[in-house]
């Protein structure tokens, strides 16, 4: 095999059934689901080398977590112990409304709002490629996860879950030029797609019409019509809107909730399970 | 045995180092600089050992990377491997280049890599073109130096032929 002058012409075959293959792979993994179970596997065989990736940044975050100060910690904890007092308030309110609602709409003969299945999950530090906006979460099949699952942060919706591993799961975010969500304003109903941009800090808003009551600062929640999102979770507000009679359509940017570019922690929902009452 | 591993699998191993290198997270300030390690790799042991890594390898490690950087599957390895293609083909020629030189073919063809990924990405969704998608290519110039010396210490010291 190790001649001088080598396979100079075996080359160009090779080269042209590599190009054939991966584009075949590139139309069926792009246009159809049939690559899904070949994929996940793919991402399991793969999942090691983000591991090791992480290990870095997660060792540093032991290291820093280890290393705190007691009175930090006492600071912060006694700050929690506040956060959390007022939070079960609030909830103790929410337990009273939901109550309420659902004896209102079972009077109205409308089926109850479940509570999904909740879970934690962290954000992996890995880099991802700059023409898409991804992250990849610590959580995997191995919990359950699966594709199109909604995720969230404290503050409203993330994005949903693009691809699945054994371990891990790539999310993609609201952000992405591919994304969309549909949205409905919390104050009026309004219904609304709400589409990425490319950029973290923007979402875009299309076809909405002049008439249409739309304002500034109004709260956009998801409408549940996708079935992928449940229904009333914040997913951005409005910040700009263009009224120029140019345009058949009026150009509405939001801003989302979410704070998309210092993800951590993140929250995985099953909308369809239902939970049991009094857990949390 | 440590050793007889190394000579074994030296190739694989710079690979598989390449990836995490790739995926490993830098600050926001350097990301957009971050070289391509994985064809930088690629790009040495093409010209040093052309028999042993060629298209095959390439379209592997193009199919790795889609995975690693959630790609849609086969636009990486359709880059790597028109790259890939073209080093084997002249390697004889960019052998006797001195490194500058080489550095240079090489930043050049990873920007034709880059070009070739965005306008594959292009078809697929709707991304736009901003110049700093061409940055590493900048970085691949500057890595091609270390990533010369450090893989041909390597092929030395592991006997890879």
């Amino acid at each position: 095999m190790n001649a001088l002058f080598n396979s100079g012409q075996s080359l160009l075959p090779r080269l042209i059934l590599a190009v054939v293959f991966s584009i075949i792979i590139m139309v069926v993994d792009h246009r159809s689901t049939q690559m899904r179970e070949v994929r996940m596997y793919l991402n399991t065989l793969i999942s090691p080398l983000q591991f090791i990736a992480n290990a870095p940044g997660a060792m540093l975050d032991w290291v820093s977590r280890e290393f705190v100060s007691h009175q930090k910690l006492v600071t912060e904890n006694e700050r929690m112990k506040q956060e959390n007092l007022l939070m079960s308030t609030a909830l103790q309110r929410y337990h009273l409304l939901r109550e309420e609602n659902t004896q209102l709409r079972q009077s109205l003969g409308a089926t109850a709002r479940a509570d999904g299945k909740r879970m934690i999950a962290e954000l992996m530090a890995v880099d991802q490629n700059p023409y898409n906006h991804q992250v990849v979460i610590n959580r995997g099949l191995s919990d359950g996860v699966y594709e199109g699952q909604p995720v969230l942060d404290r503050d409203g919706i993330v994005g949903q879950v693009q691809y699945v591993s054994a371990n891990t799961s790539r999310v993609l975010l609201l952000a992405d030029v591919s994304h969309n969500i549909p949205v409905r304003v919390l104050r009026n109903n309004l219904n609304a797609v709400v589409s990425g941009t490319g950029s973290l800090s923007q979402l875009t808003i299309n076809h909405i019409t002049h008439s249409a009551d739309l304002q500034v600062g109004d709260l956009l929640v998801s409408s549940g019509l996708g079935k992928l999102f449940p229904e009333g979770y914040p997913v951005a507000k409005v910040a700009m809107i263009d009224k120029s009679q140019t345009t058949a359509f009026v150009a509405v940017s939001a801003t989302p909730m979410a704070n998309l570019n210092q993800l951590k922690y993140l929250v995985l929902l099953w909308p369809q399970e239902e939970r049991i009452d009094g857990q949390p | 045995m440590m050793s007889f591993l190394f000579n074994r699998f030296a190739i694989s191993l710079t690979l598989v180092l390449a990836f995490v290198l790739q995926i490993i997270p830098l600050p926001v300030e350097f990301d957009v600089f971050r070289p391509d390690w994985v064809l930088l790799t690629l790009s040495y042991w093409v010209l040093a050992v052309p028999h042993r890594v060629n298209i095959g390898v390439a379209f592997i490690c193009g199919l790795g990377l889609d995975l690693v950087l959630g790609t849609t599957l086969g636009i990486h390895s359709v880059a790597t491997c028109i790259v890939v293609f073209i080093l084997a083909t002249n390697y004889q020629r960019l052998r006797n280049y001195p490194i500058w030189q080489q550095s240079f073919v090489v930043g050049l063809l990873s920007a034709f890599y880059h070009l070739l990924v965005f306008w594959l990405q292009h078809m697929i969704s709707d991304i736009y073109f901003l110049f700093h998608y061409l940055a590493p290519t900048i970085a691949n110039v500057i890595t091609w130096f270390y990533v010369f010396y450090f893989l041909r210490k390597v092929r030395r010291t592991s006997g890879v032929r």
